[in-house]
């Protein structure tokens, strides 16, 4: 009889999720390609001055409105700029605007979404309520209207783009507390004397983070494709600052004369961005949610 | 010497909300579900009693209002003299060193996001008592006393077998020495192999540590293993208390019996003589006035109807029934 | 009395990446006519998957490897999976583990039972009707009529498990599977839903497979019974002859692990845990938890008879047999 040492009890081995991840990976060649993608994204926005053949400002009239070429691989606008030098630049704010935009409204509705799960009666009511006034606004009309208030500047684009997605993570956050609250763990760190402060934000909101992961990539390509709109509406980023849907909107005006290189590539930027985080958001709830999985 | 528990009249009712309470209101029923009635219960040092009865009848009611997972409606809960019932937050915060509770499901129990290390280090960490390094030395020394190997305490509970983690659940309550610990049915979710190893671990705990335990379970025959006295509940009332080996020798109240009865016996020879009861349990929104059992009993008279106080019947012994 | 059911050499594996999980390894069982038959085991032991390798629902990744099935005449196991689906419905019936989730949540379970009487019986639907009132008085429910216009979420757990098996008898099966039928039961209906089940065994003459891990349940109930651990059926036979002389190792563990309401014992834990399934130890699974092991133990044990009616699949109670006789 073993009581107090207990070598008999098997010990399962440890699973180890980031192998499974890429072992899942590599039989999803859709995801990886989307990955990639947003890899590349990245570095080349981070390295911008090595990746980008040229100087994005730098013109040079005599090469104005060149198509594509092995110089000018993405051809040159108006003023003779590299096209391929300036989608690669506007990718620093194309990816950086919505990804702060995407934090600030996480944190924001995890804190709210999370307390008005966990406590619930009245808190709950008056936050619902509010979400549900927000969220009667189409997305778009609510940031152009937004965008137009508050005025231009990079900072207020990033503000507009958070309160749009600031619903979104409150609810999401509140339905995973409703779950968990109940759970007997909850129940156990009340009883070992926990704080309601640190039952839900050291025991709880831990476990909901899977489809917060999930849901903030989807909203990264989300928040690109507002931004990109309204710029393209001229709401958004404002010239000498450029933009890819700044780019689109400039662009737009020499289809007639027959130029389309400078509306379709960064347009094209935009789409596969938008459709790369939209890709890895599925795989990653296929991996981390297992409700969904086999759900296609 | 005075219990080291004393529960008297704790009693629970959970109002009813939204549609359901619209209907009770319109029919004229009550307003709320009188999940525990007037249960009244003493708990020695060192002492287990064993809480049994069916789904429903209200025993992990009582083991949520002792721990004070939730508040009662009234009655009170005195623990070294302390009534917990009337501690508000702060000061029950600092008295749940002296109670703990080990759930049934040792896997939902546990947060999957923390390791070993962590959990059963956080009931010393908000004690506030001893430093990290006594913190860690407790942490080894709990992890030995269930028989876990030190290496697993950076674990997570995904990484333990099901009776690992029970170990772990039991670490986490013994840690900051309670005197008392609540086991809600600890052991029901186990394997008939782990079971016995957790039902003798515990009786092991008990022993050395001096601990005392309200054991609530379903499982007649585990209680029966690891309780001293036991009490019987149907319907949020207590309807019998008595010694262990009395309990199972001479049954006094007509629900015990039927309890009793219906457990199936490991021996294919064992004569077993049926006590049944009609019909089903009623619904906790319409118990009959009297005694709960009236409806079902066939030994019902009509005496029943009137209400039925429990009562001593010999020394340790009490039974709520007009007949015994 | 004549088999119904005759499983030979069973073998049932689940492919995963690592290697197949060998879930259920050489199972023989026989069952007869009319009794009522137990197949006891901790979970994992395979039991379950016995009894679904039985009614051939056993689903990729998982498959039958190898074995017989044989069922009143007939090998399961090769049958068109179009014959299969006759026997299944109407000769052999399946009592579910979680009523409530088993029943159709928004069709009265009256019109429940009726459909299964109205497709497998081809009677009307009047007819039908009025035999669904008729099985649910068989099966102990009161005011039949009342409560086969309700639905699953009117019932209690235990009337639940009562439809269940009057869905089960509506085809008048030779044979009744019942997984676990009183898992989430509390014990006074658990006993009644067992006590029913017994009797509606002995009334209708079907045979039934009781699954459970209760070695209460089936010291009451079971005529029979077969013990399994790990995949492997280790020992079978008569209930009395196996409480009273059990000759395997783990059947001995087994009854001696268990607290008792009718003597009072000395509990002695089973050592170890069950073998993973995956790369199990090859011969006996019991072997490196078996305070008996012999090398021996490597090669698979053969069943042997220890008295008429008690199996047993061990080297060390072999020996000790052949030396007794």
């Amino acid at each position: 009889m073993t009581l107090t040492s207990a070598p008999d009890l098997a010990t399962p081995p440890v699973r180890r999720p980031f192998r499974q991840g890429m072992a899942r990976l590599r039989r999803d060649p859709v995801s990886l390609g989307a990955l990639i993608i947003i890899l590349a994204m990245v570095l080349a926005a981070v390295f911008a001055p090595w990746a980008a053949p040229y100087d994005p400002n730098a013109t040079d009239i005599s090469v104005a409105l060149e198509a594509s070429s092995w110089a000018h691989l993405l051809g040159t606008d108006v003023y003779g700029r590299d096209q391929l030098s300036r989608i690669i630049y506007a990718a620093r704010i194309d990816l950086l605007i919505p990804a702060a935009a995407t934090a600030i409204a996480l944190i924001i509705g995890c804190a709210i979404g999370a307390v008005a799960g966990y406590r619930g009666g009245w808190l709950d009511h008056i936050v619902m309520r509010c979400v549900e006034a927000v969220m009667a606004f189409p997305a778009l009309v609510l940031a152009m209207g937004l965008a137009a208030a508050l005025g231009s500047g990079l900072g207020n684009l990033v503000i507009v783009i958070a309160v749009t997605q600031v619903p979104t993570y409150l609810r999401l956050i509140r339905g995973e507390m409703l779950r968990v609250r109940d759970m007997e763990y909850a129940e156990a760190a009340r009883t070992v004397g926990n704080g309601d402060g640190r039952i839900i934000f050291v025991h709880l909101l831990p476990n909901c983070i899977p489809p917060i992961i999930v849901q903030a990539t989807l909203s990264l390509g989300y928040g690109l494709l507002t931004m990109a709109t309204l710029s393209f509406l001229g709401l958004g980023v404002r010239p000498p600052d450029s933009e890819w849907g700044e780019m689109t909107a400039e662009g737009a005006s020499q289809i007639v004369t027959g130029e389309w290189w400078l509306f379709v590539f960064p347009g094209l930027a935009i789409i596969f961005t938008v459709l790369a985080f939209n890709l890895v958001g599925d795989a990653l709830r296929d991996l981390l949610d297992p409700r969904m999985r086999g759900v296609k | 010497m005075p219990p080291l528990l004393e529960v008297s009249e704790l009693s629970k009712a959970f109002p009813l909300r939204g549609a359901t309470r619209m209907l009770a209101t319109f029919r004229g029923g009550p307003q709320a579900v009188q999940a525990v009635s007037d249960v009244s219960f003493n708990v020695a040092a060192g002492e287990t009693l064993g809480l049994i009865g069916e789904s429903g009848c209200g025993k992990s009611t009582v083991a949520r209002c002792i721990t004070r997972v939730i508040d009662p409606t009234s009655g009170t809960v005195l623990l070294n003299g302390q009534n917990i019932a009337a501690l508000d937050k702060t000061a029950m915060r600092r008295a749940r060193h002296d109670v703990q509770m080990v759930f049934q499901d040792p896997t939902a129990a546990l947060n999957p996001r923390l390791t070993v290390r962590r959990m059963v280090e956080e009931p010393l960490r908000l004690e506030g008592k001893l430093t990290s390094t006594q913190r860690r030395e407790r942490l080894f020394e709990v992890m030995d006393d269930v028989g876990l190997g030190r290496d697993l305490v950076d674990r997570y509970p995904h990484e333990m077998s099901g009776g690992q983690r029970q170990r772990v659940n039991i670490a986490r309550a013994i840690a900051t020495h309670p005197r008392f610990v609540v086991l809600d049915e600890p052991t029901s979710a186990l394997d008939v192999s782990l079971r016995s190893r957790i039902i003798l671990l515990l009786e092991h705990l008990r022993k050395r540590l001096g601990l005392a335990y309200l054991f609530i379970s379903h499982d007649i025959a585990t209680v029966k293993y690891l309780a001293q006295r036991i009490a019987v509940m149907y319907l949020g009332r207590i309807v019998e208390e008595a010694p262990g080996a009395e309990l199972f020798a001479r049954p006094a109240h007509p629900y015990t019996r039927a309890l009793l009865s219906a457990v199936p016996v490991p021996d294919p020879d064992a004569a077993t003589e049926r006590f049944p009861l009609s019909g089903e349990i009623p619904s906790p929104l319409a118990i009959p006035t009297g005694c709960a059992l009236r409806g079902r009993c066939p030994l019902a008279q009509p005496i029943c109807a009137e209400p039925v106080p429990l009562r001593d019947i010999a020394p340790g012994r009490k039974v709520a029934c007009h007949l015994a | 009395m004549t088999a119904l059911l005759e499983t030979e050499a069973l073998t049932v594996h689940f492919a995963t990446s690592d290697g197949p999980v060998e879930a259920v390894d050489g199972a023989d069982l026989t069952v007869r006519t009319g009794e009522v038959f137990g197949l006891v085991g901790e979970s994992g032991s395979g039991k379950s998957v016995t009894a679904m390798a039985i009614m051939r629902l056993i689903q990729p990744p998982g498959r039958i490897v190898k074995g017989s099935i044989r069922f009143a005449g007939i090998d399961l196991a090769t049958l068109s999976e179009k014959a299969m689906r006759d026997v299944r419905g109407s000769r052999i019936a399946l009592v579910p583990q979680s009523p409530r989730t088993s029943l159709n949540p928004v069709m009265s379970v009256g019109k429940q039972i009726s459909r299964v009487i109205s497709v497998h019986g081809g009677l009307g639907w009047r007819a039908s009707g009025a035999r669904a009132i008729e099985l649910l008085a068989m099966v102990g429910v009161p005011d039949p009529a009342h409560r086969a216009k309700q639905y699953a979420h009117q019932l209690s757990g235990g009337t639940c498990q009562r439809v269940m098996i009057a869905m089960a008898l509506a085809t008048s099966p030779q044979l009744l599977i019942a997984d676990e039928p009183t898992t989430g039961l509390d014990v006074s209906i658990a006993s009644r839903i067992i006590e029913l089940l017994r009797d509606l065994g002995k009334r209708t003459g079907a045979a039934i497979i009781l699954i459970t891990h209760d070695l209460g349940t089936v010291a009451q109930s079971c005529d029979r019974f077969a013990v399994m651990h790990a995949g492997q059926i280790v020992e079978s036979g008569d209930t009395r002859c196996l409480f009273r002389a059990p000759a395997h190792p783990y059947t001995h563990a087994l009854l001696r692990s268990i607290p008792r309401v009718d003597a009072d014992v000395v509990l002695q834990p089973i050592a170890g845990s069950v073998p993973a399934l995956l790369h199990p130890p090859a011969g006996c699974r019991y072997q490196r938890r078996c305070e008996l092991a012999m090398p021996v133990c490597c090669e698979k044990p053969r069943r042997t008879s220890v008295s008429v009616s008690h199996d047993v699949a061990c080297f060390a109670a072999e020996k000790k047999y052949a030396a007794a006789s």
